[in-house]
């Protein structure tokens, strides 16, 4: 069942909350994650093994340098749960 | 041919711990490198860690914190049948440390090997301890994780300077009526060998020197968001494996001693499985840093310590690191 991008943008902004303590109004598409967000790259680790499960895709290593802007990670969620 | 009989189990007498005299903080490294107190703090949960002095060396820590488990354990040195020095930084190929280790402590009876295995030496050592006993190889075992870290860290890496620290931690195994240890949960993914590795390496140097040519100091080197996430998405089932085969639940968990490899690692895992309240989680990390093959009996002796911990409480215990190489049991707290 491929969810919207509207019902990503909040699971990610739940699991941003939970991991890195960010409100969920600031995870917004067009937000960079190390220079708005202040998310770590070990956070970003976290955030992605969070997506990977609540989503259930695969985000490989290399492609999470990639995902710059929520905006990136939603659009990389959305794709890879429609391919699934 | 005859066969060696041994007990029906093993279990740990008594912990021993050195934690070398210099108390190193944050702003120190910072000194060297671009960082904050807040950042090392917030993103390890590293407040401060210990460097071993010139006079404090992988062989004489492991040799402390061992005569420290043998006199708590009452153990006579000369009861002693093997000696184990779960080590990565002994700066020399060979001799290994355990045979000086033996030598110093008077365990005048015991062999003595090193056993590498990074982070997870210790674990390793634990389950080589119970194999022995039980088998009947050996009576006691006297097994030390032992680091100077600092030999192999590059102050001026901001990704590593703050991370590592040196000490040693020991422990006596020695043989009982019913299993104090339990079945070990082990694995490797040698596939995964360029995550934490030691450039460059001895030879590179040796040839270098004998060409006259540059040579960059050795030093150990990390890919950290890989070896974060292969911990925190990994290891958790190794830990599941490692307290089904005891028999073991979560809920009946006196403590969780993982190696404190990075705070939020340690509690990662402990979400992951889903530890009661009751369940006291080890973060020695905050005031000794990475340590090892020596962070997890100097976790343990903490916890001890401050009487966070009952003697006969079961624990998890969980090595994992370089290699990539793992190794998990619980055990009784002695």
């Amino acid at each position: 069942m491929a969810l919207s991008k509207e019902e990503i943008l909040t699971g990610l902004a739940e699991i941003i909350n939970e991991v890195a303590g960010i409100p969920t109004s600031d995870v917004q598409p067009e937000k960079s994650f190390t220079d708005d967000l202040d998310v770590d790259s070990l956070s970003m680790v976290e955030v992605v093994v969070a997506a990977e499960e609540k989503f259930g895709v695969r985000i490989p290593d290399d492609e999470v340098k990639n995902l710059k802007t929520v905006g990136d990670a939603v659009d990389y969620i959305a794709n890879a749960t429609v391919s699934a | 041919m005859n066969a060696a009989s041994g007990a029906p189990g093993s279990r740990i007498l008594s912990v021993g711990e050195y934690r070398p005299a210099r108390v190193v903080t944050n702003d120190e490294i910072c000194q060297r490198i671009d960082s904050s107190d807040a950042w090392i703090r917030e993103r390890t949960g590293i407040v401060t860690r210990r460097f071993a002095g010139d006079d404090e060396t992988v062989v004489s820590m492991a040799a402390a914190a061992s005569a420290k488990a043998l006199a708590d354990a009452g153990i006579e040195p000369e009861d002693v049948d093997l000696v184990i020095v779960a080590t990565c930084s002994h700066p020399l190929q060979t001799p290994g440390a355990s045979s000086e280790v033996q030598h110093l402590i008077g365990a005048v009876r015991a062999g003595a090997y090193d056993l590498n295995a990074a982070c997870a030496g210790f674990c390793y050592g634990l389950a080589m301890a119970d194999a022995a006993i039980r088998s009947g190889a050996a009576r006691y075992v006297v097994l030390a994780g032992s680091e100077r870290m600092t030999d192999f860290i590059d102050p001026t890496d901001r990704g590593m300077a703050f991370l590592f620290g040196d000490g040693a931690g020991a422990v006596v195994v020695g043989p009982a009526d019913r299993p104090g240890i339990g079945p070990v949960a082990w694995g490797s993914d040698g596939s995964q060998s360029r995550l934490i590795y030691q450039q460059p390496t001895y030879v590179e140097v040796q040839r270098a020197l004998a060409a006259g040519s540059l040579v960059e100091p050795v030093a150990l080197r990390m890919v950290g968001p890989s070896v974060f996430r292969w911990a925190v998405t990994q290891m958790a089932p190794v830990a599941r494996r490692a307290l089904d085969l005891a028999g073991v639940r979560p809920a009946e968990l006196g403590a969780f001693i993982p190696h404190q490899a990075n705070l939020r690692i340690v509690e990662s895992l402990a979400k992951a499985l889903d530890l009661p309240p009751s369940t006291v989680i080890a973060r020695d990390i905050e005031t000794q840093g990475n340590t090892s093959s020596a962070s997890i009996p100097l976790a343990m002796a903490a916890l001890i310590e401050q009487g966070q911990v009952q003697s006969g409480q079961p624990a998890l215990l969980i090595g994992f690191g370089a290699g990539l190489t793992y190794a998990a049991q619980v055990v009784e707290i002695p």
